[in-house]
């Protein structure tokens, strides 16, 4: 059962670079990056893509199918119409490095500058008690693949550059929502520092994140809009400033 | 060519995966200066694919477990052809390392208690894997992947600069361990992104790579399981220990054709998923071997009832260990009764509530909504064997993981052997990780304070360089991608679930042939992120394992775990006295028999005597263990 | 040059390669808010028809100003005597600020109107048009953050025409008892008005998300759950309601200016 589809797949480095159409088989019940490896098996031995799982566990082969960040491994070729022409390309918020790979090294530096998780001193080994309920929420995100699709897709950096030095993105604001709703973090100025040093305020909850996380966290809904209003508890809400103060904790 | 980048380091891993993470924080913590090295992104690696769980004795659902019990069902599950320190150590350590995660962020499922749950896996006496849903080792993974950011981020406060003494580099392949005098100098690699070539020095290198699927047709592995650290310890002088052993996970997809092989995680069954064939019998009970009767209810109500009480029934048979689980799918699919892709149907949708399931698989029921168009609340999967994990690997001290034979080279994780003999318990292998990952650190920090260094010869480092060149100077030779496809049926044919000696012998053959013709492959375009080019080394890899496999296959002339022999049926116990190693004489794979080290009495008696008598010979039993 | 195109990125000349009709919905939503705007801004310096027979107009409730007719301060609420607030313009000029204010700062309309109105982006990947962009970090943008008040204020609203809702439940006497299609009109959109307010994530924050323990706060944690539930549909309460309480003003607007009679099933 197998047809002939036609691809764009955009080839080149970070000096130049183009789409070139390619036509090539694709089987039933096969995805994108199958036939990528096809091409690449068949056509172009060179041609780079980044992949590992193959079952979207791992976030590895993400690319823009279509124009749209996705993960390879996860679109299936019945998606697309009879006859429709298909074009990949890298992801386009980061640096190209060959073809289908991108630079996403922008992430890992980000990750440096959140705060890690800090135990309690006082709690040893297997001393720790943690009702369900309490980790539920922080689990939700630590599904996180790191497919960097949501960061690709956030237009505070995807379309201004210059905005990448102070702007974590959405994959890290869900690790500090996830640290802050840690129910045995002790780390307590998270709230503070994500909107002074992570760029909180930079997101405008737009909401591409969440449509392309594949891993359908609800980035926005659950993690950036109650750490928006963590922050204005802490920084914007006068009657709750005035509480904490006379109760010494924060909110 | 540019100039060669060189790097000095004490301790070199190489593996991001839980193993390597896990030692290089123990070498980092005691003081040394670490280099990870990984050939996809940090945080990739085969680790964040484990599902289940890993399994720790905690007692936290059922307070009769203790290392004891774990350490006699991780021995019954490999046939008892475990080194039985390995296990012994696996055993009692496990929990420290589980809780010790914990302590780093790790948010595991919760007991109404509010302790770590633990569910049930095949071939486990009690619920036993600690678990994040279905996705444990992503969880593992990230945890010690922050962990190492941790370690980094306290190093730029005290140094100034977050690389000063961890650093991870990523998406780079090692080709070469370097070894001067005898003793291991270092490592050279390139860089997949550049094709730009690496030395590291190091005294210590610890081989954390991972499993060998790729080498065969139907797997659960990525791109990455191609035995390069097996490979690798062969040409550096190491054994490998019994590598006929490769464990066929009973439930892989196996349709639609692109995703065959995909691993359905055994904790569908653990959750309560039966197995049928297309008569609609659940045939499981028909497979019970003799030597688990006792402990597997032969009837549907009994099975059915444990659900609700372990302690009063026996468990379901389609929660036996992974080898006879596979062999008996194997067996009915033969049979006629499989369906028309070749598998058989796996089904939770009848027994549990989809709002359950979504909650407890929610990866497996994503995995096949998206991939197969398969509900999984609604329908019944249809699954089939799957290479999954080579139970052989690098012979190791158990309690360094110091790799013998070779000073300063050291093996942990799925590329160790020993541990798991003939078949692995699902679970035991995120918790053979952490213990054995941690222990390799603590050996590798012990070694570099006592030995001293030495440099890495010139000579050394043109052989290792006119190596990575070579597929570029030949033109219109054979395709790396070709060669693969080949070795694949090859393997999956002759040498995959049930094996037979004139099909081994001719796989020998069939894979020296290859081998031959991989000494001839060509790459083309240049060296620039190059996946033919990255294969062709990968190549080299899969077909020393491969050829080490089939020579071990083919030598043990009878069936246990994770090898089959259709002209050997049943287990000897003269075999299972016996180890294979494997070892490289420079331009072939050599396997001879080496001894089993002897059960030592304090941990003989923990078994009952007419268990044993099922796998050892009466002399052993009369001696009763060593002293 | 900068965002997809900057040098270091991959080299294509497309701002966006998306091959469906992405412009669709910021269009659609621009259309719709656009319209509501204009029809507003009508109907606040318009000044009359928000009054008849116990039906008060969900823009100018309550009625304030000396501009309101004695009838609509008894039948609506008026917490603020009309004499000694003297407001020469039309009243809903002020009620209408906290409505306004709430929705303009909902995080709901927020995204919305960033995408359809100020093109920030207009769809995913999608490249903006605007050369900087610094999201909600300063003024007056910055003021995004005084949601909760609002939502406060939203509340007040809530309790008011809730009120207004039950008082149209009285013939044109005076005497209860009675019901109308403007009865139902004004239920249903005060109704929605309370589905939109307790759907809204400043509701669903003060009720619980703030807690780091929900297991000690198990009542919250309850009510937490129940609210989070009711905010997946957040989007949607939010054009409905909006869409209810137009049309409850157009119902008491034909209705007070004569156009319709309203319908008395008992009387
Ligand atoms: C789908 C699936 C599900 C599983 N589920 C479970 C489970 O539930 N419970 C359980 O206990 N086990 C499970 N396993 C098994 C377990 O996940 C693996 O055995 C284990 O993760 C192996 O870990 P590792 O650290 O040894 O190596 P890996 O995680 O495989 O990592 C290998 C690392 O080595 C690097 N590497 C390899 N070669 C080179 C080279 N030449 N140069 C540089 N770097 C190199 C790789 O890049 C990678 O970073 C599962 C396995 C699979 C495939
Ligand atoms: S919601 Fe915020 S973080 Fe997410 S894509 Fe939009 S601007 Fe970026
Ligand atoms: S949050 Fe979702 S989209 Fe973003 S990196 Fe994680 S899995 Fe990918
Ligand atoms: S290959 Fe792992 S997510 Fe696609
Ligand atoms: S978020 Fe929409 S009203 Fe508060």
């Amino acid at each position: 059962m197998a047809r002939k589809v036609n691809l764009r797949i955009w080839r080149g480095d970070s000096n130049s670079g183009a789409l070139q159409n390619v036509e090539v088989e694709a089987n039933e019940g096969e995805v994108v990056l199958d036939v990528i490896h096809r091409v690449q098996a068949t056509q172009m031995g060179d041609l780079a893509v980044r992949w590992n799982c193959k079952a979207g566990k791992c976030g590895s082969c993400s690319m823009e199918i279509n124009g749209k960040p996705r993960l390879a491994c996860m679109t299936r070729m019945s998606s697309f119409e009879e006859g429709e022409e298909i074009t990949v390309t890298p992801l386009r918020a980061f640096p190209v490095i060959k073809d289908l790979v991108a630079d996403v090294s922008f992430n890992y530096k980000k990750a440096m500058e959140i705060p890690a998780y800090e135990h309690p001193a006082d709690l040893g080994p297997g001393e720790a008690r943690m009702e369900q309920i309490d980790v539920e929420r922080s689990q939700e995100f630590r599904k996180c693949i790191e497919c960097f699709l949501c960061q690709d897709t956030c237009h505070v950096i995807r379309d201004h550059e210059e905005n990448k030095k102070s702007f974590a993105g959405p994959r890290f604001f869900i690790r500090i929502a996830e640290l802050d709703m840690h129910p045995l973090d002790m780390l307590k100025n998270r709230k503070r520092t994500a909107q002074e040093e992570h760029g909180l305020g930079m997101c405008n909850i737009t909401k591409c994140c969440t449509e392309v996380c594949p891993e359908h966290i609800r980035i926005t809904d659950n993690a950036i809009i109650p750490m928006k209003e963590r922050v204005v508890d802490v920084k914007y809400d006068p009657a709750r400033w005035l509480g904490s103060k006379i109760r010494r904790r924060e909110g | 060519m540019t100039e060669l980048e060189r790097y000095k380091y004490d301790v070199l891993v190489i593996g991001a995966g839980g193993a390597g993470l896990r030692a290089a924080v123990e070498a980092r913590e005691a003081g040394l200066r670490v280099a990870i090295i990984c050939k996809s992104l940090f945080g990739k690696a085969h680790t964040v694919m484990a599902e289940g769980g890993a399994a720790a004795s905690m007692g936290n659902v059922n307070s009769g477990d203790n290392w004891q019990v774990h350490f006699r069902d991780t021995m019954r599950g490999g046939k008892f052809l475990n080194h039985y320190r390995m296990a012994e150590l696996h055993a009692k350590e496990s929990p420290d390392r589980i809780y010790e995660l914990e302590m780093w962020g790790a948010l595991f499922d919760r007991t109404k208690e509010g302790k770590i749950s633990q569910r049930n896996f095949g071939g486990h006496e009690y619920p036993r894997l600690a678990h994040v849903g279905d996705r444990t080792g992503l969880e593992l993974i990230r945890t010690m992947q922050q962990k190492i950011v941790q370690l980094q981020q306290k190093d730029a406060r005290e140094y100034g600069n977050a690389e000063a003494n961890i650093r991870v580099f990523a998406e780079l392949t090692i080709t070469e361990i370097i070894k001067e005098k005898g003793v291991v100098a270092g490592a050279y690699g390139y860089w997949r992104e550049g094709g730009n070539e690496v030395l590291f020095e190091a005294q210590a290198v610890i081989i954390a790579t991972g499993g060998v699927g790729k080498t065969f047709k139907i797997t659960s592995n990525s791109w990455e399981g191609t035995g390069d650290g097996h490979a690798l310890a062969l040409k550096a002088g190491a054994n490998l220990v019994d590598m006929e052993f490769l464990q066929f996970h009973p439930t892989g997809m196996v349709w639609p054709p692109s995703v065959r092989g995909i691993l359905v995680t055994e904790s569908v069954r653990g959750e309560g998923g039966v197995l049928t064939n297309t008569l609609g019998e659940r045939f499981m009970f028909k497979y019970i071997p003799d030597v688990f009767k006792d402990k597997y209810a032969d009837n549907e109500e009994e099975a059915d009832r444990w659900y609700l009480d372990q302690d009063n029934n026996r468990r379901p048979p389609e929660l036996l260990p992974r080898d006879e689980v596979a062999r008996a799918i194997n067996s009915e699919v033969k049979a006629g009764r499989g369906t028309e892709h070749g598998g058989v149907f796996l089904d939770v949708s009848k027994r549990i509530p989809a709002e359950v399931i979504k909650k407890r698989l929610p990866s497996m029921w994503h995995q096949f909504y998206e991939l197969a168009g398969v509900d999984i609340t609604k329908e019944a999967m249809e699954v089939g064997p799957t290479c999954h994990y080579v139970m052989g690997g690098v012979e190791v001290e158990p309690d360094t993981a110091a790799a013998i034979g070779v000073p300063g080279l050291f093996a942990a994780g799925e590329v160790a052997g020993g541990m798991h003999g003939s078949n692995r318990l699902g679970g035991n292998s995120l918790s053979d990780l952490l213990v054995f990952g941690r222990r390799a650190g603590m050996g590798a920090a012990a070694y570099v304070k006592s030995a001293t260094a030495v440099a890495v010869s010139e000579a050394s480092v043109k052989a290792a360089a006119d190596r990575i060149q070579a597929p570029f100077t030949r033109a219109g030779g054979e395709n790396a991608y070709s060669l693969h496809q080949e070795l694949q049926e090859v393997t999956h044919n002759l040498v995959g679930i049930i094996r037979t000696g004139s099909e081994l012998k001719d796989a020998i053959e069939k894979i020296a042939d290859i081998r031959k013709r991989s000494q001839n492959v060509s790459v083309a375009g240049d060296r620039k992120f190059n996946p033919g080019f990255h294969l062709a080394f990968d190549l080299d890899n899969m077909l020393l394992v491969a050829e080490s496999t089939a020579k071990s296959a083919i030598a043990r002339e009878e069936s246990r775990g994770g090898h089959t022999r259709d002209d050997f049926p049943g287990m000897n116990d003269k075999w299972r006295q016996v180890n294979h190693i494997s070892s490289y004489n420079g331009s072939e794979v050599v396997v001879r028999e080496q001894k089993l080290p002897t059960l030592p009495k304090e941990l003989f008696d923990l078994f009952d005597i007419h268990e044993l008598e099922k796998y050892m010979t009466s002399e052993e039993i009369a001696k009763g263990g060593s002293n | 040059m900068s965002g997809v195109f900057s040098p270091s990125r991959a080299q294509i000349k497309e701002r966006t390669l998306r091959t469906d009709k992405w412009w669709l919905q910021p269009l659609a939503t621009f259309g719709v808010l656009f319209s509501f705007v204009i029809y507003a801004t009508f109907r606040a310096f318009e000044g009359d028809y928000y009054y008849k027979d116990h039906l008060i107009s969900p823009f100018y409730s309550p009625c304030l100003s000396e501009a309101c007719v004695d009838e609509a301060v008894i039948g609506g609420f008026a917490p603020i005597s009309a004499q000694i607030f003297n407001f020469p313009l039309s009243p809903a000029l002020i009620i209408l600020i906290f409505p306004l204010g709430f929705r303009m700062t909902c995080y709901y309309y927020r995204k919305a109107y960033y995408r359809a109105f100020w093109m920030s982006p207009p769809a995913c990947a999608v490249a903006e048009p605007h050369k900087k962009y610094t999201g909600e970090t300063r003024q007056p943008l910055i003021l995004q953050n005084a949601h909760r008040w609002f939502f406060y204020a939203g509340l007040i609203f809530n309790v008011i025409l809730t009120y207004d809702a039950i008082i149209s439940f009285k013939n044109k006497d005076g005497e209860w008892g009675a019901m109308s299609v403007g009865s139902l009109v004004l239920v249903f959109s005060a109704a929605m008005l309370w589905m939109y307010s307790l759907s809204c994530h400043t509701c669903r924050h003060t009720i619980g998300g703030r807690l780091k323990h929900f297991s000690k706060h198990p009542i919250r944690y309850k009510a937490w759950t129940t609210i989070s539930r009711l905010n997946h549909s957040h989007a949607l309460f939010a054009w409905i309601s909006l869409f209810a309480v137009a049309f409850a003003d157009i119902y008491v607007r034909q209705v007070a200016s004569g156009a319709w009679t309203n319908f008395y099933f008992f009387e």
